[in-house]
């Protein structure tokens, strides 16, 4: 079955071809449905499906064959909101991939209004991340990250798309057996890909770096290089500051960006989590010099990184699961009240055990003001002092025992009437790996109305460990 | 069509049990036993009449190098097997040694090649440590996927359509598509003396229908299966060997 004889109207395994969409540079593109469907098929769960049909003529270049086999293994893999549904694929006689149609704009399309606002930039980019945390947390590395590879749904939701050259932890890496050397797109390929490391998840944090470059100044920071051999000049050749293409960049998302596109993995956002989580703080971004940065590194920098890329080792794959383990968003859900203070010791000791076994950790320590009814409790208390801020200090002093970096801290003061529904609902924004929370002594009384840890341990998306302290009646029986 | 394969089971019953137990909870549909059913271990006579039955149920059986020892002492073998081959053989029955006497080397079905261990000589139990002997394995057959035994250690060879071959060390439990553009050579690990320095014992199943390979380990009582070495006056090696998986 050759690409070009699909005909309108035509059956393939069970799929009627309905209508051709703009051919790709490697694959056509069908609308189809299922020639056994009934109707109101969208009322029972069906959604609108595309085949795509790779170009696959005499002598073509072998990456298509290979790239669209790979597709294949690691779509069908893949589930969740941020890759499109896999429905089938085809043989070797007829390849194909049936897929969910995703209703929605490509982000390449953007392009065109750059640069756009950074609040703008920062909610895509945000959406983008979850989006890659979402594939690296199923073992795969994207690895041909680019605006034409990213899907915005009509709600907003980022889709990835194209895992043509994408790897997977757990199954062969059929592009690294079959091709030597670097593999990607000149603009968007991370200086470790262009080495030939195709397992690091943060190769895709820097493609996101090249996209919010791209976005926030209308230009892209490597140009557009064709040959392998330019694309080498990333390995010691630092992009222009975005401020220095526009001055209305402000600091922190500089810092971001510039973070991302770090040459050394080890110096970017540990993980796609973590890059959303200052994307959507933008007030808690720790700033360094890249913030202040007007031009790029001067030429001795540059040439001594020139002279150690020249010797750069290829380096091998290291798993995407291993990464992102080492690379977790703890959540401290602190009690700053006076009766709990032993508890507050005992929970920075339950942080900071994790913190000392995980390098690349952040924490993240929350604390809930309790208001009666929402909005409608005094600013100020009776001496006019505003209790939210004063809770922030206090949630401060009280990480000052944590003993890390600051860039690895952050501190949240949240008023609700539901304690443990808005440390719920902020540990599923924030992507929250594991929540640590200090659990009060057994009254009945509580056990009639619930504690807040155990609406916590019963609802959190993620692992949560409750910190008691020893009970003193058993401390005396012991002594 | 879900495709239950076992390799070197060498006389362990503790880990052939857990392998046959697991399979019995995966909707197995067919049984494929690629050789070595005796030697090293104490039970070579449960190994043996176990995949009996099986054999008479349907299930694919091949010889083995260690089964083929048991009829004609094989001088080529280490020093260790040979010991534990003379021990074997006079376990045997003559029933069981007719049944070993009629093992085909290869089996054949639906473009599937098994053989205990290559494609290219299986009657010389040459070893495919790596992508050169599995290129010449590859190259021997027309079949679209090969299944070997003999190596004890699970690997997973694939050549692409430009003739390039490659190996993949196959994770536990996480089913591999196997492609229909490459050709694949499936080294299933040992079901009992895994050299992979893993010692739960190691069995795989294919799924014909969706085309997909998964490789299982499955923790059993090595203790057990240790003791009974050293209760037969087997060499101690042999039971050390098993609770290092080498």
């Amino acid at each position: 079955m050759a690409a070009h004889d699909l005909k309108e109207g035509q059956a393939i395994d069970g799929f009627r071809l309905d209508s051709a969409l703009d051919p790709g540079g490697m694959a056509n593109f069908w609308r189809v449905s299922r020639t056994n469907a009934a109707a109101g098929g969208a009322e029972r769960g069906e959604f609108p499906m595309v085949m795509k049909v790779p170009l696959l003529r005499r002598g073509e270049d072998p990456i298509t064959i290979v790239g669209f086999e790979v597709e294949q293994m690691i779509l069908a893999r893949l589930s969740g909101r941020h890759v499109p549904r896999f429905v089938a694929a085809g043989d070797f006689e007829r390849p194909y991939i049936v897929m969910e149609f995703v209703c929605g704009r490509s982000l390449k399309g953007l392009l065109e209004k750059t640069p756009l606002p950074p609040d703008e930039v920062a909610t895509l980019g945000a959406k983008i991340a979850f989006a890659l945390h979402d594939i690296h947390r199923q073992h795969v590395t994207h690895l041909d990250l680019k605006p034409s590879n990213v899907i915005l749904r009509d709600d907003g939701e980022a889709v990835l798309i194209d895992f043509g050259l994408s790897r997977h932890d757990q199954l062969p890496d059929l592009i690294a057996e079959e091709f030597e050397g670097a593999v990607g797109t000149g603009p968007y390929i991370a200086p470790e890909q262009v080495l030939g490391d195709r397992g690091d998840p943060r190769s895709d944090i820097f493609s996101l770096g090249v996209i919010l470059y791209f976005l926030a100044t209308g230009e892209r920071p490597f140009g557009e290089p064709q040959r392998e051999a330019e694309w080498r000049r990333r390995l010691w050749r630092d992009p222009q500051p975005p401020r220095w293409w526009n001055t209305k960049v402000p600091p922190w998302l500089q810092e971001i960006i510039l973070r991302c596109l770090e040459i050394d993995p080890d110096g970017r956002y540990a993980s796609a989590a973590q890059l959303a989580f200052d994307l959507q703080h933008p007030t808690e971004v720790l700033l360094t010099r890249r913030a202040e940065r007007r031009t790029r590194d001067g030429l001795g920098t540059v040439a001594m990184r020139w002279f150690r890329a020249r010797k750069a080792p290829l380096r091998r794959c290291k798993s995407v699961a291993r990464q992102l383990s080492r690379a977790p968003i703890i959540m401290a859900a602190v009690d700053l009240s006076a009766e709990a203070e032993p508890l507050a010791d005992a929970l920075a000791t339950a942080v900071g055990r994790l913190l000392a076994t995980e390098p690349d950790a952040r924490v993240t320590c929350v604390n809930v003001l309790k208001m009666a009814r929402l909005a409608l409790d005094p600013l100020e208390d009776a001496e006019g002092r505003n209790p939210h801020l004063q809770r922030l200090i206090e949630l401060k002093h009280w990480a000052r025992r944590l003993t890390v970096a600051g860039d690895r801290t952050t501190y949240h003061v949240f008023e609700s009437t539901d304690p443990a529904g808005a440390i719920i609902e902020y540990a599923r924004n924030i992507q929250v790996d594991h929540i640590v929370i200090g659990a009060r002594g057994s009254s009945t009384l509580r056990r009639y109305l619930g504690s807040v840890s155990a609406q916590v341990v019963a609802e959190a998306p993620c692992t949560v460990t409750v910190v008691r302290v020893p009970h003193q009646g058993h401390r005396s029986e012991a002594a | 069509m879900r495709i239950a394969l076992f390799a070197d089971i060498h006389g362990n019953r503790e880990a052939l049990t857990a392998c046959l137990d697991h399979a019995g909870r995966s909707r197995i549909d067919r049984h494929v036993f690629l050789g070595d059913y005796i030697g090293y271990g104490a039970d070579p006579v449960f190994a043996v009449e176990t995949v009996m039955a099986y054999v008479e149920g349907g299930a694919v059986a091949l010889l083995g190098n260690h089964d083929a020892a048991a009829l004609e002492p094989d001088p080529g073998m280490s020093d260790l097997a040979f010991a534990a081959m003379e021990w074997t053989r006079n376990k045997l029955s003559s029933a069981h040694l007719a049944f070993i006497k009629g093992l085909p080397l290869s089996g054949e079905e639906s473009g599937r090649l098994y053989v205990h261990a290559n494609a290219y000589a299986p009657g010389a139990w040459e070893y495919v440590t790596g992508p050169h002997a599995a290129s010449k394995c590859l190259m021997a057959t027309r079949a679209q996927e090969t299944f070997c035994g003999h190596t004890h250690v699970p690997m997973l060879f694939h050549m692409s359509v430009t003739g390039k071959v490659a190996s993949f060390e196959p994770a536990d439990r996480v089913d591999i598509p196997l492609t229909a553009r490459r050709r694949w050579l499936a080294v299933i690990g040992s079901v009992g003396q895994p050299r992979d320095h893993n010692p739960a014992a190691c069995y795989a199943i294919l799924d014909a229908t969706r085309s997909t390979l998964t490789y299982i380990r499955v923790p059993y009582d090595v203790d057990a299966a240790a003791r009974k070495i050293r209760d037969a006056g087997l060499p101690l090696a042999l039971s050390y060997r098993l609770a290092q998986g080498y």
